[in-house]
Protein backbone atom coordinates (compact mmCIF):
# COMPACT_ATOMS: atom_id res chain seq x y z
CA UNK A 1 0.00 0.00 0.00
CA UNK A 2 1.45 3.16 -1.12
CA UNK A 3 2.00 6.05 1.45
CA UNK A 4 -0.28 8.86 0.06
CA UNK A 5 -3.72 7.39 -1.54
CA UNK A 6 -5.94 9.41 -3.59
CA UNK A 7 -8.60 7.21 -4.78
CA UNK A 8 -11.50 8.21 -7.06
CA UNK A 9 -11.58 12.03 -5.56
CA UNK A 10 -14.07 14.44 -7.09
CA UNK A 11 -14.71 18.18 -6.49
CA UNK A 12 -17.44 20.17 -6.93
CA UNK A 13 -18.37 23.93 -6.01
CA UNK A 14 -22.25 23.84 -6.41
CA UNK A 15 -23.70 22.44 -9.74
CA UNK A 16 -19.54 23.08 -10.81
CA UNK A 17 -17.29 20.32 -11.07
CA UNK A 18 -13.79 21.41 -10.40
CA UNK A 19 -11.62 17.58 -10.20
CA UNK A 20 -13.26 14.83 -11.87
CA UNK A 21 -11.82 11.19 -11.11
CA UNK A 22 -8.62 11.63 -9.59
CA UNK A 23 -6.31 8.93 -8.60
CA UNK A 24 -3.03 9.03 -7.58
CA UNK A 25 -0.63 6.85 -5.57
CA UNK A 26 2.50 8.35 -4.20
CA UNK A 27 5.40 6.69 -2.15
CA UNK A 28 7.09 7.69 0.89
CA UNK A 29 9.72 9.97 0.21
CA UNK A 30 8.83 10.71 -3.28
CA UNK A 31 8.65 14.94 -4.83
CA UNK A 32 5.37 15.57 -6.93
CA UNK A 33 5.56 18.27 -8.62
CA UNK A 34 2.10 19.48 -9.95
CA UNK A 35 1.69 21.81 -12.86
CA UNK A 36 -1.41 22.78 -14.76
CA UNK A 37 -2.93 25.99 -16.38
CA UNK A 38 -4.96 28.65 -13.98
CA UNK A 39 -7.84 27.67 -12.92
CA UNK A 40 -7.38 23.72 -13.82
CA UNK A 41 -7.71 23.00 -10.03
CA UNK A 42 -4.36 22.33 -9.04
CA UNK A 43 -4.77 24.61 -5.95
CA UNK A 44 -8.17 22.68 -5.22
CA UNK A 45 -6.23 19.55 -4.96
CA UNK A 46 -4.00 20.68 -2.82
CA UNK A 47 -5.92 22.28 -0.47
CA UNK A 48 -8.02 18.53 -0.81
CA UNK A 49 -4.59 17.39 0.53
CA UNK A 50 -4.50 20.03 3.32
CA UNK A 51 -7.81 18.91 4.16
CA UNK A 52 -8.92 22.58 3.98
CA UNK A 53 -12.06 21.33 1.99
CA UNK A 54 -13.40 17.82 1.75
CA UNK A 55 -13.79 15.83 -1.40
CA UNK A 56 -17.48 15.46 -2.74
CA UNK A 57 -16.60 11.99 -3.52
CA UNK A 58 -13.77 9.64 -3.15
CA UNK A 59 -11.16 10.07 0.02
CA UNK A 60 -7.69 10.34 0.45
CA UNK A 61 -5.56 9.28 3.09
CA UNK A 62 -1.98 9.03 4.58
CA UNK A 63 0.16 6.21 5.32
CA UNK A 64 -3.28 4.32 6.13
CA UNK A 65 -4.99 6.55 8.29
CA UNK A 66 -8.63 7.62 7.84
CA UNK A 67 -9.35 10.63 5.69
CA UNK A 68 -9.14 14.00 7.64
CA UNK A 69 -11.54 16.41 7.87
CA UNK A 70 -9.43 19.42 8.99
CA UNK A 71 -6.16 20.18 8.26
CA UNK A 72 -3.65 18.86 11.29
CA UNK A 73 -0.17 18.41 11.94
CA UNK A 74 0.22 15.31 9.38
CA UNK A 75 0.44 18.24 6.65
CA UNK A 76 2.76 20.93 6.75
CA UNK A 77 2.10 23.88 4.49
CA UNK A 78 3.59 26.65 2.77
CA UNK A 79 1.31 29.13 1.25
CA UNK A 80 2.61 31.88 -1.44
CA UNK A 81 2.31 34.42 1.40
CA UNK A 82 1.15 34.71 4.97
CA UNK A 83 2.94 31.57 6.17
CA UNK A 84 4.47 33.26 8.92
CA UNK A 85 3.10 34.71 12.17
CA UNK A 86 3.85 38.40 11.50
CA UNK A 87 3.28 39.18 15.24
CA UNK A 88 6.17 36.49 16.31
CA UNK A 89 9.69 37.41 16.09
CA UNK A 90 11.71 34.94 13.65
CA UNK A 91 12.37 32.60 16.75
CA UNK A 92 9.25 32.23 18.29
CA UNK A 93 7.72 31.61 14.70
CA UNK A 94 10.03 28.18 14.52
CA UNK A 95 9.35 27.59 18.50
CA UNK A 96 5.47 27.58 17.65
CA UNK A 97 6.00 25.02 15.02
CA UNK A 98 6.39 22.83 18.44
CA UNK A 99 4.81 24.68 21.40
CA UNK A 100 1.25 25.01 19.00
CA UNK A 101 0.68 21.86 19.78
CA UNK A 102 0.51 22.59 23.87
CA UNK A 103 -2.70 23.12 25.69
CA UNK A 104 -1.85 26.96 26.01
CA UNK A 105 0.15 27.33 22.91
CA UNK A 106 3.59 27.65 24.52
CA UNK A 107 5.77 26.36 26.53
CA UNK A 108 7.29 26.97 30.21
CA UNK A 109 10.34 26.37 31.73
CA UNK A 110 12.56 23.87 31.02
CA UNK A 111 10.99 22.96 27.97
CA UNK A 112 10.40 26.53 26.85
CA UNK A 113 14.59 26.67 26.54
CA UNK A 114 14.77 23.50 25.56
CA UNK A 115 12.84 24.78 22.72
CA UNK A 116 14.39 27.88 22.40
CA UNK A 117 17.86 25.80 21.63
CA UNK A 118 15.86 23.54 19.42
CA UNK A 119 14.77 26.42 17.17
CA UNK A 120 18.13 28.16 17.24
CA UNK A 121 19.34 25.01 15.58
CA UNK A 122 16.60 25.58 13.12
CA UNK A 123 17.66 28.71 12.60
CA UNK A 124 21.31 28.17 12.20
CA UNK A 125 20.78 25.48 9.56
CA UNK A 126 18.13 27.58 7.27
CA UNK A 127 20.83 30.44 8.22
CA UNK A 128 18.23 33.06 9.85
CA UNK A 129 20.17 32.34 13.06
CA UNK A 130 21.11 36.61 12.92
CA UNK A 131 17.85 37.77 12.33
CA UNK A 132 16.20 35.30 15.10
CA UNK A 133 15.14 38.31 17.17
CA UNK A 134 13.66 40.21 14.14
CA UNK A 135 10.05 40.46 13.12
CA UNK A 136 9.00 38.58 9.68
CA UNK A 137 8.25 41.91 8.01
CA UNK A 138 12.20 43.13 7.86
CA UNK A 139 12.90 39.93 6.07
CA UNK A 140 12.99 39.44 2.28
CA UNK A 141 10.62 37.51 0.49
CA UNK A 142 12.85 34.68 0.04
CA UNK A 143 13.84 34.77 3.81
CA UNK A 144 10.17 34.26 4.68
CA UNK A 145 9.58 31.90 2.49
CA UNK A 146 12.83 29.75 4.24
CA UNK A 147 11.11 30.47 7.98
CA UNK A 148 8.46 29.22 6.51
CA UNK A 149 9.35 26.09 5.83
CA UNK A 150 11.78 25.53 8.26
CA UNK A 151 8.54 26.24 10.12
CA UNK A 152 6.65 23.43 8.84
CA UNK A 153 8.90 21.07 9.56
CA UNK A 154 9.90 22.15 12.89
CA UNK A 155 6.14 20.33 13.34
CA UNK A 156 7.43 17.16 11.84
CA UNK A 157 4.84 16.22 9.35
CA UNK A 158 4.22 13.54 7.19
CA UNK A 159 3.74 15.23 3.92
CA UNK A 160 4.89 18.98 3.06
CA UNK A 161 2.56 21.07 0.94
CA UNK A 162 3.86 23.87 -1.01
CA UNK A 163 1.49 25.98 -2.88
CA UNK A 164 3.27 28.00 -5.08
CA UNK A 165 5.93 28.86 -2.47
CA UNK A 166 8.69 30.49 -4.47
CA UNK A 167 5.90 32.26 -7.01
CA UNK A 168 7.00 35.47 -5.46
CA UNK A 169 10.38 35.55 -5.80
CA UNK A 170 12.96 37.07 -7.91
CA UNK A 171 14.30 34.51 -10.64
CA UNK A 172 18.23 34.49 -8.50
CA UNK A 173 16.49 34.07 -5.23
CA UNK A 174 14.18 31.33 -6.69
CA UNK A 175 16.89 29.24 -8.00
CA UNK A 176 18.50 29.71 -4.02
CA UNK A 177 15.53 28.46 -2.71
CA UNK A 178 15.78 25.25 -4.73
CA UNK A 179 18.70 24.40 -3.86
CA UNK A 180 17.51 24.70 -0.49
CA UNK A 181 14.99 22.93 -0.92
CA UNK A 182 16.91 20.05 -2.10
CA UNK A 183 19.12 20.26 0.74
CA UNK A 184 16.40 20.35 3.42
CA UNK A 185 14.80 17.65 0.96
CA UNK A 186 17.96 15.12 0.83
CA UNK A 187 18.19 15.32 4.71
CA UNK A 188 14.60 14.49 5.94
CA UNK A 189 13.73 12.35 2.80
CA UNK A 190 10.32 14.48 3.03
CA UNK A 191 7.24 13.28 0.75
CA UNK A 192 6.78 16.80 -0.88
CA UNK A 193 3.46 18.44 -2.92
CA UNK A 194 4.63 21.39 -4.70
CA UNK A 195 2.01 23.51 -7.30
CA UNK A 196 3.86 25.51 -9.50
CA UNK A 197 3.42 27.89 -12.71
CA UNK A 198 6.97 27.18 -13.42
CA UNK A 199 7.18 23.80 -15.72
CA UNK A 200 11.23 24.35 -15.55
CA UNK A 201 11.26 24.35 -11.60
CA UNK A 202 8.74 21.44 -11.44
CA UNK A 203 10.61 18.88 -13.17
CA UNK A 204 13.78 19.94 -11.63
CA UNK A 205 12.90 19.82 -8.36
CA UNK A 206 10.09 16.75 -8.64
CA UNK A 207 10.10 12.95 -9.16
CA UNK A 208 7.22 12.73 -10.44
CA UNK A 209 5.34 15.70 -12.45
CA UNK A 210 1.80 15.35 -12.33
CA UNK A 211 -0.16 17.63 -14.72
CA UNK A 212 -3.91 18.54 -14.55
CA UNK A 213 -5.94 19.44 -17.15
CA UNK A 214 -9.84 18.82 -18.85
CA UNK A 215 -9.82 15.41 -20.86
CA UNK A 216 -13.28 16.52 -21.79
CA UNK A 217 -14.11 20.08 -23.56
CA UNK A 218 -17.12 21.36 -24.07
CA UNK A 219 -16.91 24.19 -26.31
CA UNK A 220 -20.47 25.50 -25.57
CA UNK A 221 -19.68 25.14 -21.92
CA UNK A 222 -15.98 25.15 -20.44
CA UNK A 223 -16.98 24.88 -17.17
CA UNK A 224 -18.98 21.57 -17.76
CA UNK A 225 -16.86 19.10 -17.12
CA UNK A 226 -13.57 19.08 -14.37
CA UNK A 227 -10.06 18.22 -14.31
CA UNK A 228 -8.02 15.74 -13.88
CA UNK A 229 -4.38 14.00 -13.97
CA UNK A 230 -3.31 13.94 -17.54
CA UNK A 231 -0.64 13.17 -17.77
CA UNK A 232 1.68 11.42 -14.21
CA UNK A 233 5.60 12.21 -16.14
CA UNK A 234 8.47 10.25 -14.18
CA UNK A 235 11.11 13.59 -13.59
CA UNK A 236 14.14 11.70 -12.26
CA UNK A 237 17.29 11.61 -14.02
CA UNK A 238 16.87 14.78 -15.41
CA UNK A 239 13.45 14.16 -17.03
CA UNK A 240 14.75 11.53 -19.18
CA UNK A 241 12.48 7.96 -18.54
CA UNK A 242 13.74 4.39 -18.46
CA UNK A 243 17.22 4.93 -16.96
CA UNK A 244 16.62 2.41 -14.29
CA UNK A 245 14.99 -0.44 -16.41
CA UNK A 246 16.75 -3.08 -14.77
CA UNK A 247 16.45 -6.51 -17.50
CA UNK A 248 15.21 -9.38 -15.57
CA UNK A 249 18.65 -12.03 -16.58
CA UNK A 250 17.39 -14.80 -14.55
CA UNK A 251 20.57 -15.26 -14.25
CA UNK A 252 22.10 -16.09 -10.46
CA UNK A 253 23.89 -13.26 -8.44
CA UNK A 254 26.50 -14.95 -6.77
CA UNK A 255 25.85 -14.03 -3.21
CA UNK B 1 4.56 70.15 -12.05
CA UNK B 2 1.45 68.65 -11.18
CA UNK B 3 0.09 69.88 -8.27
CA UNK B 4 -0.51 66.38 -6.53
CA UNK B 5 2.92 65.98 -6.97
CA UNK B 6 4.22 69.04 -5.02
CA UNK B 7 5.47 68.45 -1.87
CA UNK B 8 5.36 71.25 1.17
CA UNK B 9 9.41 71.34 2.83
CA UNK B 10 9.33 71.13 6.21
CA UNK B 11 8.85 75.07 7.24
CA UNK B 12 5.96 75.10 4.96
CA UNK B 13 4.86 72.21 6.71
CA UNK B 14 4.58 73.15 9.70
CA UNK B 15 3.52 76.74 9.13
CA UNK B 16 0.45 75.45 6.89
CA UNK B 17 -0.46 73.28 10.14
CA UNK B 18 -0.53 75.84 12.25
CA UNK B 19 -2.30 78.08 9.84
CA UNK B 20 -6.07 76.73 10.35
CA UNK B 21 -5.78 77.49 14.17
CA UNK B 22 -4.12 81.09 13.99
CA UNK B 23 -7.25 81.73 11.54
CA UNK B 24 -10.28 80.30 13.74
CA UNK B 25 -8.23 82.37 16.69
CA UNK B 26 -7.99 85.42 14.55
CA UNK B 27 -11.48 85.13 13.27
CA UNK B 28 -12.88 84.50 16.93
CA UNK B 29 -11.06 87.77 18.44
CA UNK B 30 -12.38 89.78 15.29
CA UNK B 31 -15.77 88.55 15.88
CA UNK B 32 -15.14 89.30 19.84
CA UNK B 33 -13.97 92.94 19.41
CA UNK B 34 -16.84 93.68 17.21
CA UNK B 35 -19.21 92.30 19.58
CA UNK B 36 -17.24 94.15 22.73
CA UNK B 37 -16.92 97.45 20.82
CA UNK B 38 -20.65 97.42 20.49
CA UNK B 39 -20.99 96.52 24.06
CA UNK B 40 -18.67 96.04 26.73
CA UNK B 41 -20.73 93.72 28.81
CA UNK B 42 -21.03 91.15 26.20
CA UNK B 43 -21.25 87.47 27.50
CA UNK B 44 -21.44 85.76 24.12
CA UNK B 45 -17.99 85.96 22.72
CA UNK B 46 -15.45 87.42 25.85
CA UNK B 47 -12.24 88.57 24.47
CA UNK B 48 -9.18 86.02 24.71
CA UNK B 49 -7.73 87.94 27.30
CA UNK B 50 -10.93 87.48 29.64
CA UNK B 51 -10.82 83.66 29.29
CA UNK B 52 -6.92 83.36 29.89
CA UNK B 53 -8.01 85.20 33.26
CA UNK B 54 -10.69 82.86 33.90
CA UNK B 55 -8.82 79.78 33.08
CA UNK B 56 -6.13 80.51 35.31
CA UNK B 57 -8.96 81.10 38.08
CA UNK B 58 -10.65 78.06 37.49
CA UNK B 59 -7.56 76.35 37.20
CA UNK B 60 -5.96 77.63 40.46
CA UNK B 61 -8.40 79.12 43.12
CA UNK B 62 -10.30 76.78 45.08
CA UNK B 63 -14.40 76.98 45.63
CA UNK B 64 -15.54 79.58 47.80
CA UNK B 65 -17.92 77.27 49.17
CA UNK B 66 -16.51 73.76 49.16
CA UNK B 67 -12.78 75.07 49.26
CA UNK B 68 -12.11 72.79 46.53
CA UNK B 69 -10.59 73.11 42.61
CA UNK B 70 -13.70 72.21 40.59
CA UNK B 71 -11.80 71.61 37.72
CA UNK B 72 -9.28 68.92 39.23
CA UNK B 73 -12.26 67.51 40.31
CA UNK B 74 -14.20 67.76 37.15
CA UNK B 75 -11.47 66.34 35.65
CA UNK B 76 -10.86 63.76 38.19
CA UNK B 77 -14.68 62.39 37.76
CA UNK B 78 -14.94 62.57 34.24
CA UNK B 79 -12.41 60.36 32.96
CA UNK B 80 -12.73 57.98 35.64
CA UNK B 81 -16.13 57.49 34.50
CA UNK B 82 -14.74 57.57 30.86
CA UNK B 83 -11.71 55.12 31.70
CA UNK B 84 -14.26 52.46 33.25
CA UNK B 85 -17.02 52.68 30.31
CA UNK B 86 -14.33 52.33 27.73
CA UNK B 87 -12.41 50.12 29.70
CA UNK B 88 -15.27 47.76 29.93
CA UNK B 89 -16.17 48.39 26.27
CA UNK B 90 -12.89 47.53 24.96
CA UNK B 91 -13.01 44.42 26.60
CA UNK B 92 -16.25 42.96 25.80
CA UNK B 93 -15.73 44.22 21.91
CA UNK B 94 -11.93 42.14 22.18
CA UNK B 95 -13.67 39.55 23.44
CA UNK B 96 -16.83 39.42 21.70
CA UNK B 97 -14.99 40.14 18.51
CA UNK B 98 -12.71 37.04 18.63
CA UNK B 99 -15.62 34.58 19.13
CA UNK B 100 -17.73 36.49 16.29
CA UNK B 101 -14.43 36.14 14.38
CA UNK B 102 -13.15 32.80 14.70
CA UNK B 103 -16.35 30.58 15.27
CA UNK B 104 -18.74 30.13 12.86
CA UNK B 105 -21.38 29.66 14.67
CA UNK B 106 -21.49 32.44 17.41
CA UNK B 107 -21.03 34.45 14.16
CA UNK B 108 -24.27 33.09 12.79
CA UNK B 109 -25.82 34.03 16.00
CA UNK B 110 -24.63 37.00 17.01
CA UNK B 111 -23.64 38.82 14.28
CA UNK B 112 -27.06 39.98 13.09
CA UNK B 113 -27.61 40.88 16.22
CA UNK B 114 -25.43 43.18 16.94
CA UNK B 115 -25.82 44.92 13.43
CA UNK B 116 -29.18 45.65 14.70
CA UNK B 117 -28.50 46.55 18.02
CA UNK B 118 -25.64 49.30 16.78
CA UNK B 119 -28.27 51.14 15.17
CA UNK B 120 -30.43 51.76 18.73
CA UNK B 121 -29.49 55.27 19.55
CA UNK B 122 -27.68 55.44 23.16
CA UNK B 123 -29.00 58.25 24.08
CA UNK B 124 -32.60 57.26 23.21
CA UNK B 125 -31.99 54.88 26.12
CA UNK B 126 -30.57 57.26 28.81
CA UNK B 127 -33.82 57.86 30.18
CA UNK B 128 -34.33 54.07 30.86
CA UNK B 129 -30.34 54.31 31.94
CA UNK B 130 -31.48 56.68 34.70
CA UNK B 131 -34.24 54.89 35.60
CA UNK B 132 -32.91 51.60 36.20
CA UNK B 133 -29.51 52.65 37.04
CA UNK B 134 -30.52 55.61 38.80
CA UNK B 135 -28.48 58.58 38.70
CA UNK B 136 -24.96 57.46 40.34
CA UNK B 137 -22.33 56.43 38.50
CA UNK B 138 -23.41 53.42 36.63
CA UNK B 139 -25.86 54.92 34.22
CA UNK B 140 -23.20 57.38 33.22
CA UNK B 141 -20.69 53.99 32.72
CA UNK B 142 -23.13 51.76 31.24
CA UNK B 143 -24.16 55.06 28.76
CA UNK B 144 -20.86 55.04 27.22
CA UNK B 145 -20.96 51.12 27.03
CA UNK B 146 -23.72 50.91 25.39
CA UNK B 147 -22.70 53.73 22.88
CA UNK B 148 -19.71 52.21 22.01
CA UNK B 149 -19.78 48.91 22.78
CA UNK B 150 -21.53 47.53 19.02
CA UNK B 151 -19.01 49.40 16.94
CA UNK B 152 -15.73 47.94 18.69
CA UNK B 153 -17.34 44.23 18.56
CA UNK B 154 -18.38 45.23 14.61
CA UNK B 155 -14.71 46.47 14.03
CA UNK B 156 -12.59 43.91 15.73
CA UNK B 157 -14.96 41.05 14.22
CA UNK B 158 -13.88 42.10 11.17
CA UNK B 159 -10.79 42.28 11.62
CA UNK B 160 -10.32 38.72 13.09
CA UNK B 161 -12.01 37.77 10.21
CA UNK B 162 -9.65 39.84 7.69
CA UNK B 163 -6.48 37.54 9.65
CA UNK B 164 -5.55 35.58 6.06
CA UNK B 165 -6.77 32.25 5.99
CA UNK B 166 -3.54 30.83 5.09
CA UNK B 167 -2.27 31.88 8.55
CA UNK B 168 -5.15 30.21 10.83
CA UNK B 169 -4.74 26.72 8.06
CA UNK B 170 -0.83 27.08 8.98
CA UNK B 171 -1.72 26.81 12.66
CA UNK B 172 -3.52 23.95 12.37
CA UNK B 173 -0.73 22.15 10.56
CA UNK B 174 1.26 23.02 13.87
CA UNK B 175 -1.56 21.44 15.49
CA UNK B 176 -2.97 24.40 17.04
CA UNK B 177 -6.65 23.85 18.70
CA UNK B 178 -9.13 26.51 18.62
CA UNK B 179 -7.84 28.23 21.89
CA UNK B 180 -4.34 28.52 20.64
CA UNK B 181 -4.92 29.76 17.53
CA UNK B 182 -7.56 32.57 19.78
CA UNK B 183 -4.70 33.08 22.21
CA UNK B 184 -1.27 32.90 19.96
CA UNK B 185 -2.74 33.97 16.34
CA UNK B 186 -5.66 36.15 16.78
CA UNK B 187 -5.56 37.74 19.90
CA UNK B 188 -2.01 39.78 19.43
CA UNK B 189 -2.81 40.31 15.93
CA UNK B 190 -6.44 42.42 16.69
CA UNK B 191 -4.82 44.17 20.06
CA UNK B 192 -3.49 47.09 17.75
CA UNK B 193 -6.44 47.20 16.43
CA UNK B 194 -8.48 47.56 19.13
CA UNK B 195 -6.15 50.44 20.14
CA UNK B 196 -7.52 52.02 17.41
CA UNK B 197 -11.08 51.37 17.57
CA UNK B 198 -10.64 52.35 21.02
CA UNK B 199 -9.08 55.52 19.44
CA UNK B 200 -11.50 56.34 16.97
CA UNK B 201 -14.46 55.56 19.53
CA UNK B 202 -12.91 57.99 22.02
CA UNK B 203 -15.26 60.53 20.05
CA UNK B 204 -18.22 59.47 20.82
CA UNK B 205 -17.65 58.32 23.90
CA UNK B 206 -16.66 61.51 25.40
CA UNK B 207 -20.11 62.60 23.73
CA UNK B 208 -22.18 60.18 25.59
CA UNK B 209 -20.18 61.38 28.51
CA UNK B 210 -20.82 64.48 28.87
CA UNK B 211 -24.73 64.27 27.66
CA UNK B 212 -24.84 61.94 30.44
CA UNK B 213 -23.23 64.39 33.04
CA UNK B 214 -25.59 67.40 31.65
CA UNK B 215 -28.56 65.68 32.57
CA UNK B 216 -27.66 64.37 35.90
CA UNK B 217 -24.80 64.56 38.07
CA UNK B 218 -23.30 66.82 40.15
CA UNK B 219 -19.82 66.75 39.46
CA UNK B 220 -17.88 66.24 36.12
CA UNK B 221 -17.04 68.64 33.00
CA UNK B 222 -20.29 68.12 31.64
CA UNK B 223 -22.27 68.66 34.23
CA UNK B 224 -20.15 72.20 34.78
CA UNK B 225 -20.55 73.59 31.38
CA UNK B 226 -24.45 72.88 31.70
CA UNK B 227 -24.37 74.63 34.76
CA UNK B 228 -22.55 77.76 34.12
CA UNK B 229 -24.45 77.67 30.75
CA UNK B 230 -27.57 79.51 33.12
CA UNK B 231 -25.29 82.29 33.69
CA UNK B 232 -24.07 82.73 29.99
CA UNK B 233 -20.36 82.29 31.43
CA UNK B 234 -18.83 82.00 27.76
CA UNK B 235 -15.59 82.39 29.56
CA UNK B 236 -15.63 79.30 31.79
CA UNK B 237 -17.62 76.96 29.08
CA UNK B 238 -14.93 77.67 26.64
CA UNK B 239 -12.21 76.71 29.09
CA UNK B 240 -13.65 73.75 29.53
CA UNK B 241 -14.18 73.14 25.76
CA UNK B 242 -10.55 73.70 25.74
CA UNK B 243 -9.78 71.97 28.37
CA UNK B 244 -11.53 68.70 27.51
CA UNK B 245 -9.88 68.82 23.89
CA UNK B 246 -7.31 69.28 24.64
CA UNK B 247 -7.39 65.87 27.48
CA UNK B 248 -8.84 63.96 24.30
CA UNK B 249 -6.21 64.93 22.38
CA UNK B 250 -3.60 63.98 24.79
CA UNK B 251 -5.40 60.67 25.42
CA UNK B 252 -5.51 59.91 21.51
CA UNK B 253 -1.60 60.43 21.30
CA UNK B 254 -0.65 58.44 24.20
CA UNK B 255 -2.68 55.62 23.24
CA UNK B 256 -0.94 56.20 19.49
CA UNK B 257 2.32 55.88 21.14
CA UNK B 258 1.71 53.20 23.50
CA UNK B 259 -0.04 50.84 19.86
CA UNK B 260 3.60 51.89 18.16
CA UNK B 261 5.97 50.95 21.52
CA UNK B 262 4.06 47.48 22.46
CA UNK B 263 3.32 46.47 18.52
CA UNK B 264 6.99 46.74 16.68
CA UNK B 265 5.48 44.32 13.90
CA UNK B 266 3.14 46.48 12.98
CA UNK B 267 3.29 48.22 9.69
CA UNK B 268 2.52 52.37 10.27
CA UNK B 269 -0.91 53.39 10.87
CA UNK B 270 -2.70 56.21 11.11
Amino acid sequence: MSFVSVRDVFQSYGKRPILERVNVEVDEGEFISIVGASGCGKSTFLRLLLAQETPTRGTISIDGNPPAVEPNPERGVVFQRYSVFPHMTIRENVVAGESFAQPLGRFFGADRRAARDRADTVLERIGLAHVADQYPSTLSGGMQQRLAIGQALTAKPRILLLDEPFGALDPGTRLQMHDFLMELRAETKMTVFMVTHDLTEGFKLGDRVLVFDKPRWDPTDPEAFGATITYDFDARDGGIPFQRLTEETHVPVPA
Amino acid sequence: MRYINRKPGPVLATFLALLPFALVLVAYMIGSEMRLAENPADKLLPAPSTIVDTAQRLFSEPDKRSGRILLWHDTAISLQRLGIGVAISAFIGLGAGLLIGLFPHIRAGLAGFIAVISMVPPLALLPILFIVFGLGELSKIVLIVIGITPFLIRDLSQRVIEIPREQIVKAETLGASSFVIALRVALPQVLPRLIQAVRLSLGPAWLFLIAAEAIASDLGLGYRIFLVRRYLAMDVILTYVIWITFLAFVIDFLLKKLSKRAFPWMEEGL
